[in-house]
């Protein structure tokens, strides 16, 4: 068990709780950064796109999970991203060093446009006027076709920086390097937001909006920064799913990648960046485990035929009810449960995590 | 008397929407609970109706298969209620959202495994057959769906404004704690609903496959029948079918009178539009709390 003295005001606002916490973190990163030495290219593009999902997660989850405001709409988010960043470097020939934090901005103003008509509405309508969203950008998409593209899709071209090219096939390290810098620089952005009186009045929107507006905090301002923010670190993540892909079209950013979006947050634990990247985890990798699985009871049994077609959807679909009846607070709260019950070893008691019976409370008169 | 075609056309459909905004309103009403497989047990149920009715499966009389199809889909809910909703009371809504997501996959999956991926129609007595009314050409499966709507609209708002159990539901939503305290059984009240939910799901999921056909994508349907609640203003039933009819009429005249290619987009711009003009419906439940 580590007790922790702070001793200047300092110390309540650093990035780090104590110095091995610090650690552990150097030692990840490190071990991010090795990981093109230890695998394949395979592997690599499957953890490239794992932090192309975190990344998106990171944003969803500044908007659910730190705003309070469910969000059903963020692929909508992801194309105009993904869109952005092609047409700018195919159509006006810009590198994608400048055309990739312009996507995020376009995505950014595009949250803040939607923000603003919807800064009333609340919980369910707010989902709900967003998965509108997702399905209007879906058929604009389409509508647009003698920029997007349309149905036909749109090439991404090689990323190239420097000279040096970023392919996903040809060089799978590079293309891994640069997700992972975009990604460790959402995460310090997002850490950096969250001490700063932006991510304080973010939380305090979530937990009571009443509360929040009675110590001083701007309604409307708080929720459609959060919106500007959240949905310009999901478009950063769609320009880079975009080039992952090489090709995409309207089927790329469907509802239901918005609805897998709010899924992945919840399972890996909502209210938390680690739960972004556990989420993303588990959303990159299952579909891997099912198909090994399935290869595997195929050749010791010979049932290729019993496998019916769809079983991952289903397969994810019981995980997540699993995830949401025992353990609401996702993978990320399970490890904390964990790591207490060592930590305090002897002296953990069964009822420290138990939930406090819950009521429900109408919110249709407020 | 082409717009008059298609206002009928327009409300048969929008009868269908309104019909599973229904069933999603009741949840919301009785248990503030957003069932978003509502579209999917609207296909389970056409799909189990199909199953007991058509010559392929089981070949039962249809006005047989019905009351069991109805019997076994008020008891699917039901035990959802029991099994998986019930543990979920007092959590935060978007919980209840990714949970019964998940749960429309399950449903998606089963269906498609037991039932196949192919568009099927039931073959029901009110399928194909024309009436004509004054000068209009009707189908008799329009007429039906008009007609079902509107009754158990009608029969569902007189059992929660006058009956007992409809004041229970109505007790249980706004303040459980409170409810339990005057001897409520709010358990039981709320596996009721999810039950109820079920039955009008199937009776929309029975219509809608006798109308058309069915697959188990059909399920997608709800996200217009959502559309349909939160413009009518959820947890109103009036305010469902209001929105499904809303929905239901745009749509062949958008596909009539806007270029090819924009209409589909008109029921969610007109949804977006209702949401910043009126943010909590057309018949807005949302009252302010007097101190």
């Amino acid at each position: 068990m580590r007790i922790v003295f702070k001793t200047s005001y300092d110390a309540d606002l650093g990035l780090f709780v104590h110095r091995y916490q610090a650690f552990w973190y150097f030692l990840l990163l490190a071990v991010a950064v090795g990981l093109p030495f230890a695998m394949n290219d395979f592997w690599i593009g499957e953890f490239a796109l794992m932090l192309i999902w975190a990344i998106a997660g990171m944003g969803l989850m500044l908007l659910v999970g730190h705003a309070g405001q469910p969000s059903l709409g963020h692929a909508a988010f992801m194309a105009v991203g993904a869109y952005t960043n092609v047409m700018l470097q195919t159509s006006l020939g810009w590198p994608f060093v400048v055309s990739f934090p312009l996507s995020g901005c376009a995505a950014a103003l595009a949250g803040a446009l939607l923000a603003l008509p919807t800064a009333r509405l609340h919980g369910i309508y707010l989902a709900i006027a967003t998965l509108a969203v997702s399905v209007l950008a879906e058929d604009g998409i389409v509508m647009l076709a003698p920029w997007t593209g349309g149905v036909s899709g749109i090439f991404a071209p090689d990323i190239k920086i420097f000279g040096m090219s970023f392919n996903r096939y040809v060089n799978a390290p590079g293309f891994y390097w640069l997700t992972l810098g975009v990604a460790v620089l959402v995460v310090l952005g997002y850490r950096n937001i969250l001490r700063s009186p932006l991510g304080r009045s973010l939380v305090a929107v979530r937990d009571s909006e009443i509360s929040a507006q009675a110590v001083g905090v701007n309604l409307a301002r708080t929720k459609a920064v959060s919106f500007a923010l959240s949905c310009g670190v999901t478009g950063l993540a769609g320009a880079l799913m975009g080039h992952f892909a090489g090709v995409f079209n309207h089927e790329t950013f469907t509802i239901f990648l918005s609805i897998t979006l709010l899924m992945m947050i919840v399972i890996g634990g909502l209210g938390s960046i680690h739960g972004a990247f556990l989420g993303a985890i588990v959303i990159t990798f299952l579909p891997l485990a099912i198909s090994f699985v399935r290869e595997f009871l195929n050749e010791r049994f010979g049932t290729a035929s019993v496998m019916p077609p769809g079983i991952e959807t289903a397969a994810f679909g019981a995980i997540l009810i699993a995830f949401i009846l025992l353990e609401p607070m996702g993978i990320y709260g399970r490890w904390i449960k964990i790591r207490t019950y060592f930590e305090l070893f002897p002296f953990c008691r069964r009822d420290m995590f138990r939930r406090q019976r819950g009521y429900l409370r109408t919110e249709r008169i407020r | 008397m082409e717009s008059l075609q298609l206002l009928v056309s327009g409300l048969a459909n929008g009868c269908v929407y309104g019909l599973i905004a229904l069933g999603f309103v009741l949840i919301y009403k009785a248990t503030e609970a957003l069932n978003f497989a509502q579209g999917d047990m609207m296909m389970l149920g056409a799909f189990v109706t199909l199953g007991l009715t058509n010559d392929h499966y089981w070949a039962l009389p249809f006005w047989v298969s019905v009351p069991i199809a109805l019997l076994l889909m008020g008891a699917f809910g039901y035990v959802l209620e029991i099994t998986l909703l019930r543990r979920m009371s007092g959590q935060s809504q978007i919980a209840v959202v990714v949970l019964t997501v998940a749960l429309g996959f399950i449903i998606r999956f089963l269906a498609g495994a037991i039932w196949g991926h192919e568009p099927q129609s039931l073959e029901s007595p009110i399928a194909g057959v024309n009436v004509r009314f004054a000068g209009l050409v009707l189908g008799l499966d329009e007429v039906a769906v008009i007609l079902v709507t509107i009754v158990l609209t009608g029969l569902l708002y007189l059992g929660f404004a006058r009956t007992r159990l409809g004041l229970a539901m109505q007790a249980a939503s706004q303040n459980q704690l409170a409810a339990y305290y005057m001897g409520i059984p709010v358990k039981r009240v709320s596996a009721l609903i999810w039950c109820l939910s079920g039955v009008v799901a199937t009776a929309a999921g029975i219509l809608l496959a006798s109308k058309g056909s069915i697959d188990p994508n059909s399920g997608l349907l709800g996200i217009k029948a959502f559309a349909a609640a939160v413009i009518g203003g959820l947890g109103s039933l009036p305010g469902a079918l209001l929105g499904g009819l809303v929905i239901g009429v745009i749509e062949p005249f958008a596909a009539r009178y806007v270029a090819a290619g924009f209409s589909q987009v008109v029921p969610y711009a007109v949804l977006l539009l209702v949401l910043i003009i009126r943010p909590s419906g057309i018949l807005s439940q949302i009252r302010e709390k007097k101190v």
